[in-house]
């Protein structure tokens, strides 16, 4: 698309246009989108036209539309993270990779659906219903970047903007057959991101090739002065990567604990042959063990709820957003307004962790529960650390099973929870992770291939994602994804 | 409200049953350009809220980033302090809910201060010195301010609706914690006093706050217990909110230490609260009630890295330390040759930089002390003013008291040349030109007007004569009331005398 555009084969408008076209023929039944914002996205697109006819040197992407998950601050543009209680708000400043994307002159097609506080691995905590997977419009898109996924699957954007806390990328990319990294903590800033659990946040791209996904990185990426926890270093070389793609003479590494047992049997047998495939290409294949993954989970859903119970203390009723005057009070306190906004605002499994965060931090329990999952997670940077002796990356399949029907594990948070299990341990190390396609289970759904490099090593998944991405490419004849269905927006009612 | 006045025995008689025990935590603001987390300004008396950004507003997706110089600032406090400045240590969040905090957590620091385990040597009245345990240090944001509108009181209850300003949110303070001050005895008011004008003086000589208590840029909450002469455990302690000037510090502590030894007395309890004071009548009522076990859910603050200032840094910081004000004033008083006594007036009158300056300006020490001790504090006193509001600079006293030296005025016609100074007609010799002070050096029109009153006051003149030299004083101030003032006395009575005797 990219170098359609240089050639001027294609001008930004049309481009663009074509995109919000198929926005609004598809995104009935996708759900992918929260906000589009037609106008605006025109406008950059037109800008971009005027420049390159002008003669001036542009950005590799400029003009290449872009949709971005809605939990990132968009000056003027609704952002509600997926929750009622953002209803209407609209930000008066951007997030800083949101800025990193305008200069580049990327058009903003809009803003995408996702779990609420991107709590969840489905989209359907969402606060404004869920996404649905182009692949099967029964079955979920992942989460909680399910949006951002399901666009890019759908073609309804070439490109868009994940955040991952806990695999919220790389699930999404894994059962929506598209490419999604998660960069080293602090690689990408997070100045703009709503906050759900600071130390584990982390934006990426979201893609439907490998290449894409290092061009879109490379724009986001850098040092930014106003998140103190952003990496003071050039972006690796990601791009570079992506374009050499070679894994000969790379050692390997399969998490003997994550590598497929109690997982799906086609999700299994396509790992196996990605495995087969990387070995025949000269890499060497090394089992590692990663004993205190196993604690992982658990040591997860006690600090993102810890963080994200602060986080969310500010969702007050008071400066923006919704605010709901408590039934049957005369004249109500500032408490009583802010209970019932609340009440109202957020939904049960926002609810659910404020709970269980608030709990885990108060004095006494602290030592036993936020204490204690902070030792694992020095457990897990260490297991990492002895991993990454061994191994140039490590590999597991990103997600236990293919998309699962809506509706499925809503009930039970559990089973929702264990989707991330192979995910979550990046996320508490640190270390870039990312999902690619490595084709369909036995049920006829995408299954994913993660890459784990050591932090601050993004370019190696790129090496290693694009080496495996053009094997499976020369196998299947095609990219995966021309197999979606057709889509109408028609056949499901809302 | 109205404030219930509660129960107190006499001081005296408190002091003579209980030993009090006192912790101060005394909040300083700084005056860094930025705020602790983010780059707005932080002017004093700016309009509502223009001073704020995503940031301090705490708006979603902000995130805060720590100034340099507020750091460097905490450090140097903690080294004047005799503190330990850490190695490495992190901000933390302080969970709680108040309508003026924007992110309803405050970021501040917990388990982790910069600086901590130091003293400050406190001088007091009689001469001795006690030295105050300082448990830390440490840095924090300031919260916004609510204005309550529509209630009679300015407080929140009875009010229609609330107004809340964010631009004193996020300007970074220093919190300074002692350790339990024990030992007072009957001067713990006094010590509380003297620990927090000392503190003032220290931060101020520092450079890094206004340590205005009235504008809220120093504030100290007081926390008192009792306990029976004799003990060793701790009584329950009550903690007095942002007591703003010195005088009150000591006023609210010597009232609660009355309160507590009331309840004692009389077999009750000390409830663990906050208080607040009332500066018009001098007493404090019950605030919110604080125990132990007030949770805030601290945690590591992890939008923030950690602050590890290189030792070598904290090095060259302590290289900028001013003189100690204590030791700075000993040298001063001997440099100048003032007696205690006069060194603790110029002290109690915040006069010490004017008079420094005074003297470098060429006046001699015992002048400049006169000045600004004495007739400049009388009328800053009789005005209500600080005695650097007057427009009146070490320059001026200077120069008039160049003018008395050299013969030019005496100390009645300096005295009018101040006023016109105060009243802004300029410099000492532009008054005194402008006024036409000047004593007359001409000695005709001097003995032509003592030969005019010793003609017209014969009977005085007479007992002059008779050896009763007293009496001469009748005749000089005949002489000065017939030159207007202008006139030298020393000289008019030689004359006088030469004449008569
Ligand atoms: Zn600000």
């Amino acid at each position: 698309m990219a170098d359609a555009l240089a050639r001027k084969d294609v001008s930004a408008v049309e481009l663009t246009q074509a995109h919000l076209d198929r926005i609004a023929t598809v995104d009935g039944d996708v759900h992918a989108f929260l906000h589009v914002d037609s106008e605006g996205a025109l406008a950059a697109a037109a800008d971009v036209d005027q420049r390159r006819a002008a003669g001036e040197q542009l950005h590799a992407l400029a003009g290449v539309p872009i949709a971005v998950k809605d939990v990132v601050a968009t000056q003027g543009l609704p952002t509600t993270a997926g929750s009622k209680i953002l209803e209407g708000w609209v930000p008066p400043y951007d997030a800083t990779l949101v800025s990193r994307l305008k200069a580049a002159g990327m058009p903003i097609l809009g803003k995408t659906n996702m779990d609420e506080f991107a709590m969840g691995s489905s989209t359907e905590h969402s606060a404004y219903g869920p996404s649905r997977n182009p692949w099967d419009l029964e079955r979920i898109p992942g989460g909680s970047g399910g949006g951002s996924a399901a666009a890019i699957a759908a073609f309804e954007a070439p490109l868009a903007i994940g955040t991952d806390t806990g695999g919220s990328i790389r699930q999404p990319a894994s059962v929506t057959g598209t490419v999604g990294t998660k960069p080293t903590y602090g690689g990408v800033s997070r100045y703009g991101l709503i906050a759900l659990a600071s130390s584990l946040d982390q934006a990426g791209p979201c893609t439907r090739t490998v290449l894409d996904a290092a061009l879109l990185h490379e724009v986001i990426g850098g040092h930014d002065p106003l998140d103190s926890t952003s990496i003071d270093a050039p972006v690796p070389p990601v791009v570079e990567a992506a374009r050499r793609g070679e894994v000969k003479g790379m050692r390997i590494g399969v998490i003997k604990e994550i590598s497929g047992e109690g997982f799906q049997e086609g999700v299994k047998s396509r790992f196996e042959e990605s495995l087969d495939l990387l070995r025949d290409a000269g890499a060497e294949i090394v089992e590692v063990s990663c004993p205190s993954f196993e604690q992982g989970l658990a040591a997860y859903y006690l600090i993102l709820p810890s963080e994200a119970s602060s986080n969310l203390a500010k969702f007050d009723a008071m400066r923006y957003g919704l605010r709901v005057a408590p039934e049957g009070i005369q004249s109500p306190s500032a408490e009583q307004v802010m209970a019932a906004t609340r009440d109202a605002g957020f939904g049960d499994e926002v609810k659910r962790r404020i709970i269980l965060g608030t709990y885990a931090l108060s004095s006494g329990y602290y030592d036993a529960y936020y204490g204690q999952a902070q030792k694992v997670r020095t457990l897990i940077a260490r297991d990492f650390a002895a991993a990454f002796e061994r191994a140039d990356v490590l590999v597991t399949p990103t997600a236990p099973t293919t998309a699962f029907k809506l509706g499925e594990k809503l009930d039970d948070p559990m089973s929702m929870y264990l989707n991330d299990v192979a995910t979550i341990p990046a996320n508490l190390a640190g270390v870039p992770g990312m999902s690619l396609p490595n084709g369909l289970a036995e049920d006829g759904l995408p299954s994913g291939f993660q890459i784990l490099a050591p932090a601050t090593k993004d370019e190696r998944l790129y090496e290693v994602g694009a080496a495996l991405e053009r094997m499976l490419l020369s196998q299947w004849g095609s990219p995966i994804l021309t197999n979606a269905p057709e889509l109408t927006g028609k056949e499901i009612a809302r | 409200m109205s404030v219930h006045t509660e129960d107190v025995v006499s001081y005296d008689e408190a002091i003579a049953t209980y030993d009090p025990v006192m912790g101060l935590e005394v909040h300083v603001e700084l005056n860094t350009n930025t705020k602790m987390f983010c780059g707005c300004a932080t002017e004093f008396g700016a309009e509502p809220n223009t001073q704020v950004c995503p940031v301090c507003l705490g708006l979603p997706g902000a995130l805060p980033v720590v100034s340099h110089t507020a750091v460097e600032s905490a450090i140097r406090i903690g080294l004047a302090l005799n503190c330990e400045i850490a190695e490495w240590c992190r901000f933390a969040r302080k969970n709680y809910f108040y309508p003026d905090m924007p992110k309803n957590f405050q970021t501040s620091q917990y388990d982790e201060p910069i600086a901590f385990n130091g003293y400050l040597d406190v001088d007091l009245e009689d001469g001795s010195t006690y030295r105050v345990e300082i448990e830390r240090a440490h840095m924090e944001e300031d919260t916004g301010k609510a204005l309550h509108v529509g209630g009679s009181t300015g407080r929140i209850h009875g009010a229609e609706y609330s107004l809340i300003d964010y631009n004193r949110a996020g300007i970074p303070l220093i919190e300074i914690v002692t350790k339990p001050l024990t030992g007072a005895g009957e001067r713990a008011p006094e010590i509380a006093k003297a620990y927090v004008s000392a503190l003032r003086d220290l931060i101020k000589a520092l450079g890094v706050s206004d340590v205005r208590m009235e504008q809220g840029s120093m504030r100290c909450d007081a926390n008192v217990s009792l306990m029976p002469k004799g003990a060793q455990k701790f009584g329950i302690r009550t903690e007095t909110k942002n007591v703003n000037s010195l005088r009150s510090v000591e006023r609210a502590v010597r009232y609660e230490i009355s309160r507590h030894a009331a309840v004692l007395n009389s077999g009750g309890t000390i409830i663990q609260e906050t208080r607040h004071w009332h500066e018009d009548t001098g007493v404090t009522t019950a605030g919110r009630p604080k125990s132990d076990a007030e949770d805030y859910r601290y945690f590591p603050e992890p939008d923030l890295v950690p602050v590890a200032p290189t030792r070598e840094r904290v090095e060259e910081l302590r290289g900028t330390l001013p003189e100690p004000p204590a030791q700075r004033r000993k040298r001063l008083q001997s440099e100048w040759g003032y007696s205690d006594l006069e060194m603790r007036d110029v002290i109690n009158a915040g006069a010490t930089e004017l008079i420094e300056q005074t003297v470098a300006a060429g006046a001699s020490p015992p002048a400049a002390r006169k000045w600004w001790t004495g007739e400049l504090a009388r009328r800053a006193n009789v005005e209500g003013k600080g005695v650097d509001e007057f427009g009146v600079t070490p320059a001026h006293v200077a120069e008039l008291d160049s003018l008395v030296r050299g013969g030019r005025l005496n100390d009645a016609m300096a005295r009018q040349v101040m006023d016109g100074v105060i009243d802004g007609e300029g410099t000492p010799t532009q008054v005194a030109d402008a006024r036409g002070l000047e004593l007359v050096q001409d000695d005709g029109a001097l003995e032509a007007a003592v030969d005019k009153v010793i003609a017209a006051n014969d009977d005085v003149a007479q007992k002059v004569r008779d050896g009763k030299l007293n009496a001469a004083g009748a005749l000089i101030g005949q002489v000065m009331k017939e030159m207007k003032g202008q006139a030298d006395a020393a000289k008019a009575r030689e004359l006088i005398l030469a004449k008569l005797t």
